[in-house]
């Protein structure tokens, strides 16, 4: 069964959104989804960039008042 | 009926929470209304940045370790009894003894671990200096390196998120002061599109690669390591080649944690501000062991413990507690050798490092020393 995992990296100057993202991918089943907010509008371009190369499935990318909210898939 | 304090884990964090508490409440445990345990997986005190330094003979082992007891406040109970499972709903952690605690207030400080086997090759094909055998390994390897292609590989997520960086520019000048530059190719990979987790930090750090010659690849995330053929590959299909290869390993939190079923990859859901494990009142928790979206880092661990020790004060003084963490991180910033910077940041402000300098550098060489004054609770 597979499950979406939300980080919450509002304010997280170090690691940061795409750190996160890639380590809550590393705990996760493929299949499984993982939504990260972020309060850094870079990430907005960093996560899909960073997907595309790697081979992981982008959801969705919505901007919110003052955040983003970014769901990736992992495919493999 | 006393109240029971009981930390699990004997590192930085636990071992800075037990005494800053222990400092403020004599008085109570003097008169038994509250005792203080701290359980440990290991007699010695590993004073961990200290690592950094072992690979070029900079730093003596003696200096990183001293005795656990020696370190705690002698009113603290002490057990090398590593914990089996923590039980937040009875109140109790049982130990590799059998032992059971049982507690009113329980501090989670069981740090985080390196995960070499998760990696394809990498416990065999590579070297780190985030533990001593690896640490005195890299030393043995320096030594004899005569030239070649090095690899400074980052991997996510990892503690001292400076130590990349910091292991590159000081192995660049010690291969300097060894005459090997221009036998030397300098290749450093990270996980991300930029040099470093902070944007700042990466913005100073690039034309310092770049005027050095240190190659970079970002967007790397290892996949494998062929010892043999003595490549390293990244998710994103890159292979690059080394002679001697450096890693950062991935970390996960401690066995414990997940074997509790109190949060997946050994990272407990903690509550950014009180520090209390999501879904307890009488749990706080501290450093490496949250899942905190913050630096994995021995200053993280001393601001946290510094705001959990005054909130048990208060609780055991005078029934509540109101202070909250605001995210604060300090980090050193080793650039060679000779000079250093440093960050600080927390949750509303961003980094904004000062320009290198050799005092700096000095400051972190005092603090290698004064830290013993930290886990005491008393710096």
């Amino acid at each position: 069964m597979t499950e979406r995992i939300t980080v919450d990296a509002r304010g997280s100057f170090c690691p940061g959104p795409l750190m996160e993202m890639i380590a809550a991918l590393k705990l996760a089943k493929v299949g499984d989804e993982v939504e990260v907010l972020s309060s850094d509008k870079g990430t907005a371009a960093d996560i899909p960039e960073w997907v595309a190369k790697v081979g992981h499935t982008l959801v969705d990318s919505t901007a919110h008042g003052g955040y983003w909210s970014l769901v990736v898939r992992k495919a493999k | 009926m006393a109240k029971k304090l009981l930390i699990v884990g004997s590192g930085m964090g636990g071992t800075i929470v037990a005494n800053g508490v222990a400092r403020q409440i004599g008085g109570l445990l003097r008169t038994g209304e509250v005792n203080i345990t701290v359980i440990g997986n290991t007699p010695m005190h590993l004073y961990q940045p200290g690592l950094l330094y072992v690979p070029f003979g900079r730093i003596h082992e003696s200096e990183l370790f001293r005795e656990q007891t020696r370190v705690l406040d002698r009113r603290i109970n002490f057990h090398v009894d590593p914990a089996k499972h923590i039980d937040v709903e009875k109140n109790r952690v049982t130990a590799q003894s059998g032992r059971v605690y049982d507690y009113d207030y329980l501090v989670i400080a069981t740090g985080s671990r390196l995960m070499t086997g998760v990696i394809p090759g990498m416990a065999e094909g590579a070297h780190w200096f985030y533990d001593l055998e690896g640490a005195r390994k890299l030393r043995t390897a320096l030594a004899s390196f005569a030239g070649g292609k090095i690899v400074i590989n980052a991997n996510a997520p990892h503690k001292c998120p400076v130590a990349p960086l910091e292991i590159t520019f000081m192995l660049y000048d010690y291969l300097r002061n060894r005459g090997l530059l221009d036998k030397t190719e300098f290749t450093y990979t990270y996980p991300i599109g930029r040099i470093h987790a902070l944007e700042p930090v990466a913005h100073w750090a690039k034309p310092e690669f770049e005027k050095l010659g240190i190659k970079y690849e970002t967007f790397f995330n290892t996949s494998a390591i062929d010892p043999q053929k003595k490549e390293i590959s990244s998710e994103e299909g890159v292979t690059l080649p080394y002679d001697l290869l450096i890693t950062i390993p991935p970390h996960q939190g401690s066995q414990v944690i997940e074997d509790s079923n109190l949060g997946k990859g050994g990272w407990v859901p903690t509550n950014r501000t009180t520090l209390q494990r999501e879904g307890s009142t009488n749990v706080f928790v501290v450093g490496d062991t949250t899942n905190i979206p913050i630096s994995k880092a021995g200053s993280t661990a001393h601001f946290e413990a510094d705001t959990v020790i005054e909130n048990l004060v208060s609780i055991f003084k005078e029934g509540s507690w109101s202070r909250l963490y605001d995210g604060k991180v300090y980090c050193f910033v080793e650039t060679g050798m000779t000079t250093g910077t440093y960050v600080w940041f927390n949750y509303e402000t961003p980094p904004n490092p000062t320009p290198p300098s050799q005092m700096i550098h000095w400051f972190k060489l005092a603090y290698n020393r004064m830290y013993w004054l930290s886990a005491r609770g008393l710096l």
